[in-house]
């Protein structure tokens, strides 16, 4: 009890591993497959005729040619190099930390029951997932208070979208869709609110934090007009200040005439204790594989879950799933829907996961998954406060809810050491660098831990210790955290201008090659 | 090999200890060294310099003798050129072997900083480091304009320009980074400065004189979960091509100073007073650098008005800096909802919690313009930030 480390002597495996496009040698084989005999072939006749010519290769890929201890060897590697929840304390990815999220779901989603389903299947014959999809909607109508749900969008910024979607066809129903033609948003809601609002052609009106952190009311009141579609808002945002006003907030914006969108990507924090349309909220959506138990970043996989009250119902993105009392079916005729989003029905990976995770827990335990994310966050911000150079802008003594936007600027301005530097520092204690800041970044120096309502006290004594011991270096020795990471995989820094700099960036080998390297 | 200029204003920042908020004229230096002020700036800029010695294979350094650059090369351990001087090319000097010129081992002038930067400029420079403050800011500005590119190392009384790094130490790493290749894009900064006479008269006025070149350090840094940045340029570009898009016909447009607005004219095809008022109605620039007077006369005709202005400054100043011919008079006849507000996103992030400024020197037209205001950070993008 109340054991942890303050120094693993940590070193990451660094393998200095190559493409695999770049491995291997002409001829090289995974497996000898035998020779047919010549009966069989006689039978049979040649293999390459028994596919169609039209799906015939012209010449075959230009793929790397290996064994397979090689092959295997290659990836075994790159495992090591990687650091991800299983392996860490892994607090610092604000929003995005992995919440609970039982590895018998993965049992679930791995079964062959499942994993042999396939999206062109007639509904008569895929009955148990249809049954899924179906209860996950109407337990999230109850979580949210809302009368419609569409699992349509296959991740949280297409939710958002399809939100977008919707206030423009809701106004375009009612003749106003040209006149209203403005969105209001905050400066720390999440930035695809603006994105998937400008995206759709709207203009974005941001609002700024007021004194105490929260988003200006009087702003919002200056903000809105006749020409006011809708106000796309977090609570609590990135500061995990709860903002108790939001009633007001929307109140104002229905008095003008305009549709209240709820981003409630991540709801660990306010599962069970707030519904977004009790605080009047028209739509609101989830990032089912943040909030509700699933494997995710690296770009996958994610479901997004669009909710909505009765008045938009008729627009949600097409299908959804439904039930005639004797069997669920796809619901495609929706005239008034904003139509599909995508190829096929939602993910069902990680739709089942969620139904596990709501079943499994129950509407109390839900609830209990809020209540400890909170506790546990509020323990980790009183531990980090205590170290030199970090801060909590904002609402000085005002707890938080599930994650906080903490700051180095004091450190950063007496030592020089940047919260980016402290971010690559991290990895050589043994843990994955931690997320900053949603872009842009309004606080300086920004650190954005959520300990979720997963890890002990021990855990966070052990993370906070290792921010503790950066610190005390960054003041006696801060060349040595400005130099880090010294023991990770990566043995050199990530040039993070090539991220911006197109005329640098490839995301596939071929466009890699395009660039002459 | 990259060749960086170095100047120190020696006396820069030499009045502020001992009270005299300033330390422009020689009056005011003989001042300040009688009640025992110490030349500071030096040492400034020596925290700067030493961190140059981690790329001084890659760069010649070129600066001028004695206290103005000189000694801080030598005590940072870092070999330099004389820029100019009695030989034409510069002289290749050893870090032992600094000469001293006559008026580097007396009192410093402006006159010294620009002459200064002409010779770094005949010599090739690309990269000028200086140390000083707002006055010095000013002659680096006389003598370079925005060819080359300049970064201050804030040593001086005054710091309301934008040209200065955030400390010294910051704007050593900022040049080597820009020595390593590393530095993404440049911008252009206001030079700002108050008229230290009025200063110590106990009122602040500060005034836009120009702009300098500095490297894009923009605080919208890359963030990995962030997606794609975008520098400070590419937000004017944006607000540029949405007020040019939205442009009014058969409206007077009064167009204020400042490169933001400059941009927009630009992008509008215009040409452009960088520091003055022009008058555009019907794409066509009618007048030029105008006076209040001007402009109130011009306006008489025209129905439908716009004032185009930009944020100021550090302060944030709409009204009242560099823009003082866009009277009270001027805004009371066009109508606070007739005026057009742009700035880069990355510069209204300053004003998170932070009002914006009028000082139009009538009362009422101040109150008139108070309340929130949207600003135009992008293409279609507005911020709503309070003027008081």
């Amino acid at each position: 009890m109340g054991y942890y480390k303050k120094n693993r002597d940590f070193h990451e495996a660094r393998w200095d591993e190559p493409f695999i496009m770049e491995m291997g040698n002409p001829g090289e084989r995974g497996v000898l497959v035998p020779q047919a005999s010549e009966k069989v072939r006689e039978r049979s006749g040649e293999a390459s005729k028994l596919i169609p010519a039209g799906l015939l290769r012209k010449k075959a890929p230009a793929l790397p040619e290996l064994s397979q201890m090689q092959v295997l060897r290659h990836y075994m590697r790159l495992s090591q190099e990687t650091i991800g929840t299983d392996i860490n304390i892994d607090i610092g990815l604000g929003t995005c930390t992995m919440k609970y999220s039982p590895k018998i779901h993965e049992q679930l989603v791995r079964a062959e029951k499942f994993q042999e389903l396939h999206p062109c299947q007639d509904e008569s014959t895929v009955q148990g997932i249809l049954e899924v999809m179906y209860k996950d909607a109407q337990y999230l109508k109850a979580i949210s208070g809302m009368d419609q749900v569409s699992l349509q969008p296959a991740g949280g910024s297409q939710a958002i979208f399809a939100n977008v979607q919707t206030i423009r066809a809701y106004f375009e129903e009612k003749g106003e869709a040209d006149k209203r033609d403005e969105i209001i948003t905050t400066i720390l809601s999440h930035p695809a609110n603006p994105g998937t609002a400008a995206t759709l052609g709207y203009k974005v009106i941001t609002l700024y934090p007021d004194e105490n952190g929260l988003p200006d009311l009087a702003a919002l009141k200056a903000a809105v007009s006749e020409r006011t579609a809708a106000l796309m808002i977090t609570n609590p945002e990135d500061t995990g200040i709860y903002n108790d006003r939001i009633r007001q907030f929307v109140d104002i914006v229905h008095e003008a005439g305009g549709l209240c969108v709820y981003d409630q990507a991540n709801l660990n924090g306010v599962f069970g204790l707030t519904r977004a349309r009790d605080a009047g909220f028209d739509m609101c959506h989830y990032n089912l594989h943040k909030s509700f138990s699933s494997p995710h970043g690296c770009q996958g996989p994610g479901a997004g879950a669009q909710c909505v009250s009765r008045e938009l119902a008729q627009y949600v993105a097409a299908p959804t799933v439904e039930f005639d009392g004797t069997k669920y079916y796809l619901d495609y005729q929706r005239p008034d829907s904003i139509g599909k989003l995508r190829a096929f029905y939602g993910v069902p990976s990680v739709l089942i996961r969620a139904y596990a995770y709501i079943r499994s827990l129950g509407p109390d335990g839900m609830k209990s998954i809020a209540e400890l994310s909170i506790l546990n966050n509020n323990y980790l911000i009183k531990k980090l406060l205590k170290i030199k150079g970090l801060s909590m802008p904002f609402a000085e003594g005002r707890f938080r809810m599930e994650q906080a936007r903490l700051s180095w600027q004091e450190l950063t301005e007496e030592t020089g050491v940047t919260t980016d530097d402290i971010c690559r520092r991290i990895v050589d204690y043994g843990f994955q660098d931690y997320f900053t800041s949603h872009h842009p970044r309004v606080l300086p120096e920004p650190f954005t831990p959520e300990p979720v309502e997963t890890y002990s006290k021990d855990d966070m004594d052990e993370y906070a210790a290792a921010f503790a011991a950066i610190a005390e270096e960054a003041y006696t020795q801060p060349e040595l955290v400005k130099g880090a990471p010294y023991k990770a995989a990566l043995g050199a820094r990530i040039e993070e201008e090539c991220l911006t700099d197109w005329s640098k960036f490839a995301t596939t080998w071929r466009a890699y090659q395009a660039l002459g390297k | 090999m990259i060749r960086i200029g170095l100047v120190v204003n020696p006396v820069a920042g030499i009045g502020g200890k001992v009270g005299l908020k300033g330390s422009d004229g020689e009056d005011t230096v003989q001042k300040a060294l009688e009640l025992g002020a110490v030349m500071e700036s030096g040492q400034k800029a020596l925290i700067a310099v030493r961190l140059l010695n981690e790329v001084k294979e890659q760069i010649t350094v070129y600066t001028c003798p004695g206290r103005m650059g000189a000694e801080v090369c030598e005590a940072a351990g870092l070999c330099y050129k004389l820029a100019g001087g009695d030989t034409a090319g510069g002289q290749e000097l050893s870090s032992a072997g600094g000469q001293e010129r006559p008026s580097a081992g007396g009192h410093t002038t402006s006159q010294d900083t620009r002459c200064a930067v002409e010779r770094f400029l005949a010599a090739g420079v690309e990269f000028i480091l200086f140390a000083g403050g707002d006055g010095t800011a000013r002659d680096i500005m006389d003598a370079a304009g925005t060819e080359v590119l300049v970064l201050g190392i804030p040593a001086g009384c005054k710091i309301h320009s934008g040209v200065f790094a955030l400390d010294p130490r910051r704007a050593g790493e900022l040049a080597v980074r820009y020595v390593r290749g590393k530095v993404r894009g440049t911008k252009e900064a206001e030079v700002m400065d108050i008229d230290e006479e009025e200063f110590r008269r106990g009122r602040v006025q500060s005034r836009l004189y120009g702009y300098l070149r500095i490297p894009d350090e923009a605080r919208m840094v890359q963030n990995l979960k962030s997606g794609s940045a975008y520098s400070e340029q590419d937000s004017i570009d944006r607000l540029s091509d949405y007020i040019v898009d939205n442009w009014e016909p058969e409206t007077l447009y009064i167009v204020g100073g400042g490169s933001t607005t400059a941009s927009i004219m630009r992008k509008k095809g215009l040409p452009n007073t960088l520091l003055g008022i022009d008058l555009v109605y019907e794409d066509r620039v009618i007048a030029s650098d105008c006076t209040e007077r001007e402009i109130l006369k011009i306006m008489e005709k025209y129905a439908r008005i716009k004032i185009l202005v930009t944020v100021i400054g550090g302060q944030g100043y709409l009204f009242g800096r560099g823009n003082q011919q866009i009277s009270a008079e001027v805004i009371r006849r066009a109508g606070r909802e007739n005026i057009i507000a742009a700035a880069s996103a990355d510069k209204m992030l300053n004003f998170v919690g932070r009002p914006l400024y009028a000082d139009t020197g009538d009362e009422e037209v101040n109150q008139y313009l108070a309340g929130y205001m949207r600003v135009i950070v992008g293409y279609g993008d507005f911020v709503m930030v309070r003027v008081n």
